[in-house]
């Protein structure tokens, strides 16, 4: 089945003959072309925008609890302006506390570094990439940004309900997720999370299926498995893992509902509660949610991270002039990633009790993942070697995500250990990892995503000074908020509390606290200018004049300034080389399309 | 369809979508059912037998597999009539079957044993919900029947190609098979 048959089975019947078909135009309106599209290009720009104005939400949220952590003494009047009851006084109460670090949590893993990431970069990639009209089945495509839209929507609601969201924090263990009677958040505001989530999980599962689908059965002729830019490689591994690990969650989503609406006992058992007594549910097991939640949350960070990935390969070969440095050792740390996250969901548990036999296994399994983790960081930095480097605000975000990853992925081997953990678990040591290595690594990937595919998306560039002050306050800022953590975590604070005052032991980092909100807040801040570069751009940047202005080697760059729905006006170009043909025969780049020629030397 | 022609080996996109939806399926029921696994082994299971009915109902679908199959071989031979006859019949064995399911859980909460509530035991509970969402996956293979079936009925044109058809059947045959892994579950894994 071919590219062509799929994007026209919808209008078979009016366009008998298929020689035409890039010339004729469809009838677009408003609503076809902006609203509910199904050109995968301006679906990516939908995940993508709808993305931003999640981080804008989830990053003030974590400026309005960093400041509470910061400056706990002192009163903000403009907050009880903001926030009504939830700020009386101008002080963040504690139930706001809770619903504001679990919104964060939520939002920036699902909806930003999940929907906002892969479903933006996997969208706009894939068919641009492989060399396809659109993805294997548009109206699923257009299925899944609505389905994220829906949960969005919900989402955004549970924060202005009376009793507050969701405030259990973004994994909703029960019994806080499972009894209404448990928190102010885990009424209405719990019940609104569960029915955006189950939705935001048909949304990846629509959207992961096309993505295989499309990238296995729709490449153009000559683009074999090995020839494919590794952006394409690591996109693959991601909606695999989202395909097979999502429905997992799903599955201890339907129990919680069960427990929370139908009195089963599947995870709630006999515990007394304060103001209700003794539930009836007997013998349920909460460690069972963990399970059912962490075979899925595992893989979650390398469905956060792998696009992350993807995108800095291709971008560190592009404007490093250079091959990327083993390219297949690439692909199959890729795989071996993929593999490894599937068996090491128990280091997140190794305090709950488990068998200690047993957390010895994930404790190898999970150090395991150092050896692809290493490859990769290995080839990144061969690839830069004695290149030829052009540094693009993407590439620079490209260099960030590499040193970001080696930072956050050493003190991954700390916490990996189950005899560290026992004193590291739940202390900030975690938070400054898993932010470095999975939150602001991603978000690396998806600026450097950004400023180096801006040109293709809106047939613009970025305003590169506004770009460099961007990656410099974020990169220095990244490390000034999240390094200090290390010590606060050695030193045993424990995360989520609202107030460290009363601890003598802990009293000690006010000032630290209170330098890293204000470094939150500048950080937060410099987001705010790349926005408004982003926006202002669209309409006003510096137009694209050349085809491939990077000289670059992959399909994307073949296409016209901007492509219509269907990217090439005539034939789907045809792949006779891999995508990293630099500096090589003393010429600067040869694109995938141009025939290998008979005196060529081998790669 | 020139393009058609030359890449025929390769499977048909939706379909290829299709098989990895199933693996997608499989997770979520493989999830469940190590679940009940964990849980059975700590205290507090309640042990009991399937109802009878399950018996019955596995033989209904495992019929309508067959009816499914012999509508798809109706289809490519242009039998028309045949292959009508036979989607309603492979439809309507998916609603009895469904129904008998539901039957099961009567006979269950009428020797006393609860399903949902707080007299309910996970053991049970747990057969309600796996087997309840085995019953949705066959509500959305019944209807799918019902699309296909209203497009042999009401199609102006003709329809040659059997890829709907061909998907329908897989999925078909596919929420079969995960319930004869279900009822050998309950029955003798577990």
């Amino acid at each position: 089945m071919s590219n062509e048959a799929v994007l026209h089975t919808h209008h078979d019947t009016a366009h008998g003959v298929h020689d035409d078909h890039h010339e004729h135009h469809h009838h677009e309106t408003f609503i076809s072309k902006y609203v509910f599209s199904m050109d995968h290009k301006m679906i990516a720009k939908q995940f993508l925008i709808t993305g931003m104005v999640w981080a804008v939400l989830g990053g003030l949220m974590s400026v309005l609890f960093r400041l509470e952590l910061g400056y706990p003494e002192s009163n903000f009047p403009w907050l009880n302006t903001l926030l009504g009851k939830w700020a009386e006084n101008g002080h963040i109460k504690p139930e706001a506390y809770y619903a504001l670090v679990t919104t964060h949590g939520t939002v920036l893993v699902f909806f930003v570094l999940t929907a906002g990431l892969s479903g933006t970069f996997a969208n706009f990639l894939i068919p641009l990439q492989v060399g396809a009209r659109d993805m294997a089945s548009p109206f699923m495509n257009m299925l899944s940004y609505w389905f994220f839209f829906a949960a969005s929507v919900i989402m955004l609601s549970s924060l202005f309900v009376s009793t507050g969201p969701f405030s259990g924090g973004w994994t909703a263990y029960p019994p806080l997720s499972a009894l209404a009677a448990a928190s102010p958040g885990s009424g209405t505001g719990m019940d609104l999370w569960l029915i955006s989530m189950a939705l935001f999980v048909v949304s990846s599962l629509l959207g992961g299926l096309n993505y295989i689908a499309t990238i296995l059965n729709m490449r153009t002729k000559g683009m074999s498995m090995t020839r494919m830019p590794l952006t394409i490689w690591a996109l693959f591994f991601t909606a695999v893992l989202g395909v097979l690990s999502f429905p997992v969650l799903f599955s201890g989503f339907i129990l919680l509902i069960f427990d929370r609406n139908f009195g089963t006992s599947f995870y709630l058992s006999d515990i007394f509660i304060a103001g209700v007594g003794a539930l009836p549910n007997e013998g349920g097991s909460a460690i069972l949610y963990q399970h059912l939640f962490w075979f899925l949350g595992h893989p979650e960070v390398y469905i956060i991270l792998l696009p992350a990935m993807g995108m800095v390969s291709e971008i560190l070969a592009v404007n490093s002039r250079k091959p990327i440095f083993g390219y297949l050792a690439m692909v199959g740390s890729l795989f071996a990633i993929t593999v490894l996250a599937f068996l090491v969901w128990a280091h997140h548990m190794f305090v709950t009790g488990l068998n200690p036999f047993l957390g010895s296994i994930f404790v190898l399994l999970t150090l395991l993942i150092a050896v692809p983790s290493a490859i990769k960081v290995f080839n990144w930095l061969t690839t830069l070697w004695r290149g030829n480097i052009r540094f693009t605000p993407g590439m620079l975000f490209a260099i960030g995500f590499v040193s970001l990853f080696i930072s956050g992925g050493l003190t991954g081997i700390w916490l990996g250990n189950s005899a560290l953990d026992i004193h590291l678990h739940d202390t900030y040591f975690v938070i400054a990892h898993f932010h470095i290595v999975m939150g602001v690594a991603s978000m690396f990937g998806m600026f450097a995503g950004i400023y180096h595919w801006f040109p293709k998306m809106y047939g613009r560039y970025l305003n590169n000074t506004l770009g460099y002050i961007h990656f410099w306050v974020t990169i220095v800022g990244a490390y000034l908020i999240f390094w200090p953590m290390h010590y606060e975590g050695l030193a045993g604070m424990p995360r989520r509390y609202y107030d460290y005052g009363t601890w003598e032991s802990f009293k000690q980092f006010l000032e630290l606290n209170r330098f890293i909100s204000t470094v939150a807040m500048i950080v937060f801040a410099t987001q705010i200018l790349f926005l408004f570069n982003f926006f202002y751009s669209i309409f006003k940047g510096r137009k694209v004049t050349s085809l491939n202005p990077y000289g670059s080697n992959t399909l994307e760059w073949t296409t016209p300034l901007r492509p219509g729905h269907g990217n090439w006006p005539g034939e789907i170009p045809e792949v006779h080389r891999w995508a990293y043909d630099y500096g090589k025969d003393g010429k600067e780049f040869i694109p995938q399309t141009t025939p290998v020629g008979a005196d060529e030397s081998h790669h | 369809m020139i393009a058609v022609q030359t890449e025929r080996n390769r499977i048909h996109p939706h379909k290829f979508t299709l098989w990895v939806a199933m693996g997608s399926i499989i997770m979520m029921f493989a999830g469940l059912t190590s679940a009940y696994i964990v849980k059975k082994n700590q205290a507090n299971w309640l042990e009991f037998s399937l109802p009878g009915i399950f018996w019955y109902s596995t033989l209904v679908i495992l019929l309508s597999s067959v009816t499914m199959h012999l509508s798809v071989k109706s289809f490519k031979a242009r039998e028309l009539g045949r292959y009508k006859a036979l989607i309603t019949l492979t439809a309507l064995l998916g609603l009895v079957f469904i129904i008998m399911q539901y039957l099961g859980f009567t006979e269950l909460e009428s020797r006393n044993i609860a399903l949902t509530g707080a007299r309910s035991n996970s053991s049970a509970s747990f057969l309600f919900v796996i087997t309840g969402l085995h019953m949705l996956h066959v509500l959305g293979g019944v209807i799918a029947l019902l699309v296909v079936f209203t497009r042999a009925f009401a199609a102006k044109q003709r329809h040659y190609s059997a890829v709907p058809v061909e998907i329908t059947a897989t999925y078909w045959h596919f929420v079969d098979v995960l319930w004869i892994y279900l009822f050998v579950f309950y029955n003798w894994i577990s």
